[in-house]
């Protein structure tokens, strides 16, 4: 049934999702397969982003605790207990869905700017907690030597880990397309467009945006936990206020609202820092400062962005739903 | 115990200075600018450059880096900031993130993460009797010139014709430049010194506090809470806030060590669930 529905949205999509999962596959073979590893892991936490973001209109500038808390809790219950990763994982992401209720339940009282200064408060609180809470999170060192348990099946290649790894992106990215094409996302499009008639229509809009956000912690969580197995390691840098900046950035780079851009951001910026760091050039901030400031200055359509209003203005006219996703009064022109 | 509160309140000064910047250019712009905390950062390198390089002491460099910064975010404003505050706000808070970055990572390439000497200067080396007990002469000059800036700014706002243009159009900006008053004119002085206002805090705080590239980005998010606590785009509110978050964190360092960095978040998770506006903010000016 998804499938039909999917096929229904045009032939390019029956392609796009062939090549997409393709490449996916293919990935550790093309690449360093770690590398390979980080931007699937990259792809499910910018898509999570967007989906707050591209779909309900709030910028979430604190993903880092979602992302970075699930790699920590994660890393613990596959320490501690000796689970095989899945189940951790999976208590990583229970773990940041609950983190996400608090946190989410005070924030979405704010919207646009302040919604985005609160959620970069409370990371930076969660960053302070992981960095004082020595005993259980390793302070500055981290967590180490995180084990890849999965009933005696030797996973110690990062090769055949990526293909273990995989399932986990592959069903997040699933669900955030899921979320988004249901009703409910429907309702958060409504949101995004305009709050103010969403609640005329009798909407809980506050109660919607909890949910998003709830629902996208736990998609950044998943991410995040097959992150901290992938290297075996949790630390500080993951709940740092810059982490989330960069899983923003790869959305715009990608196209905010298109969720499948953020893969593609994902990819070219974990290849970037990887090809810097081989080089030796520590201070990766000039570089990607500078492309995101160009970026939001020139290019804010992003690369899928770009591509699907190339093919739309082909042929006119748009429908509601890419209307929709647009970024709100991008008008270039100043006042 | 009252010295502690004294460091509070030296620590709340720069949070105060911090937020009244971020505040000003907020109310007149509509930016929340990410980068304040790397001009923080700046001020203080500029403090340090000026002695390693000049030899300009402490003095000159209080007088002469926060203008020259002023002058730069000019510069910014004009090329760039412009550009985006017709948008979506947050266009111009990731070009602000984006800025921070290459400033910060710029400072690191030329001087490493490991922090910059700077002395204090020699007129305020001694220590100053307060009656009930002694403290560092530099730190009660901080407290001293952060309250009086705090002040100075507050009376140009509310006693000035400019302070009367600045805020009515930070309040009705169509209204204003209906009576008359070229708007666009103010917007492009007032970020400027919104930025002059953080250097300033970076050069007062260069001889106390470590001079490394990364002093200004854990500042600058406690900062916005300061700012959330205080209520968004009121002047008052985030100078009021940022004294007393200073306070309550030092006091809370004392009492509660395990929490002192965690306290400030703790009170705007309390302030969002009683006042989500802020302590002195209006309703309508968060929705």
């Amino acid at each position: 049934m998804i499938l039909t529905r999917l096929a229904r949205s045009g032939r390019g999509g029956w392609l796009l999702l062939v090549a997409g999962l393709v490449a996916a596959f293919a990935l550790p073979w093309l690449i360093y397969p770690p590398v390979a590893l980080d931007i699937a892991c990259w792809a499910l936490f910018a898509a999570s982003v967007d989906l707050l973001l591209g779909f309900t209109g709030l910028l979430s500038f604190g993903h880092a605790a979602f992302w970075g808390g699930s790699a920590y809790c994660t890393g613990l219950i596959a320490l501690h207990t000796g689970m095989p990763f899945p189940v951790a994982i999976a208590g990583g992401a229970v773990f940041t869905a609950l983190l996400a209720l608090p946190i989410g339940f005070l924030s979405v009282r704010l919207s646009g700017i302040y919604f985005a200064m609160v959620t970069l408060a409370f990371a930076q609180m969660i960053y302070f907690v992981a960095n004082q809470w020595r005993d259980v999170t390793g302070g500055e060192n981290g967590l180490q030597g995180i084990p890849r348990e999965l009933f005696g099946l030797d996973l110690s290649d990062s090769f055949f880990f990526y293909y273990a790894g995989l399932p986990f992106v592959l069903a997040g990215l699933f669900a955030a397309w899921r979320i988004v094409r249901s009703p409910f996302g429907r309702v958060l499009v409504s949101i995004r467009a305009n709050p103010d008639r969403a609640r005329a229509l009798g909407y809980p809009v506050d109660r919607y945006k909890l949910q998003a956000f709830v629902l996208s912690a736990a998609l950044a969580g998943t991410a995040g936990g097959v992150f901290s197995v992938g290297h075996g390691f949790a630390s500080l840098e993951g709940v740092y206020w810059t982490t989330s900046g960069q899983a923003v950035m790869m959305v715009i780079l990608g196209g905010i609202g298109t969720l499948w851009g953020g893969a593609i951001g994902a990819a070219l910026i974990v290849q970037l820092q990887d090809f810097l760091a081989t080089a030796g050039f520590a201070e990766t901030g000039i570089i990607t400062g500078t492309i995101f400031i160009v970026v939001v200055l020139l290019f804010r359509r992003g690369i899928w962005g770009t591509a699907r209003h190339l093919l739309i203005t082909r042929r006119t006219p748009a429908t509601p739903a890419d209307v929709a996703a647009e970024p709100k009064k991008s008008v270039d022109t100043p006042v | 115990m009252l010295q502690q509160a004294f460091n509070g309140l030296v620590g709340g000064a720069f949070y105060a200075l911090l937020a009244l910047g971020l505040s000003v250019i907020f109310g007149m712009l509509g930016v929340v600018n990410l980068a304040h905390g790397a001009f923080y950062m700046l001020g203080a390198f500029g403090a340090f450059i000026a002695l390693d390089a000049f030899g300009l002491n402490f003095w000159i460099a209080l007088l002469l880096v926060p203008p020259l910064l002023g002058v730069a975010g000019i510069v910014l404003e004009r090329l760039f900031i412009r550009r985006l505050t017709p948008l979506d706000p947050l266009y111009n808070f990731l070009f602000t993130f984006g800025l921070a970055l290459i400033l910060q990572d710029l400072v690191k390439r030329e001087y490493g993460v490991s922090s910059q000497p700077y002395p204090r200067p020699q007129e305020l080396d001694g220590t100053v009797d307060l009656g009930l007990f002694t403290y560092p002469a530099y730190q009660v000059f901080v407290l001293a010139v952060s309250v009086l800036m705090c002040v100075a700014v507050w009376l140009v706002l509310t006693r000035t014709r400019v302070g009367m243009i600045v805020r009515a159009a930070t309040e009705r900006p169509e209204l204003t430049r209906g009576l008359g008053i070229d708007v666009g004119r103010w917007v492009t002085p007032v970020f400027g010194f919104g930025i002059a206002l953080a250097a300033f805090a970076g050069v007062l705080a260069a001889p106390m506090r470590a001079v490394n590239p990364l002093m200004g980005a854990d500042l600058i998010i406690t900062v916005f809470a300061v700012v959330v606590i205080g209520g968004l785009g009121s002047v008052f509110g985030s100078v009021a806030a940022g004294f007393a978050v200073g306070l309550v964190s030092a006091l809370g360092n004392l009492y509660v060590p395990a929490l002192s960095q965690i306290l400030v978040f703790i009170l705007m998770a309390v302030v969002l669930l009683w006042r989500p506006a802020g302590l002195f903010g209006r309703e309508e000016a968060f929705r």
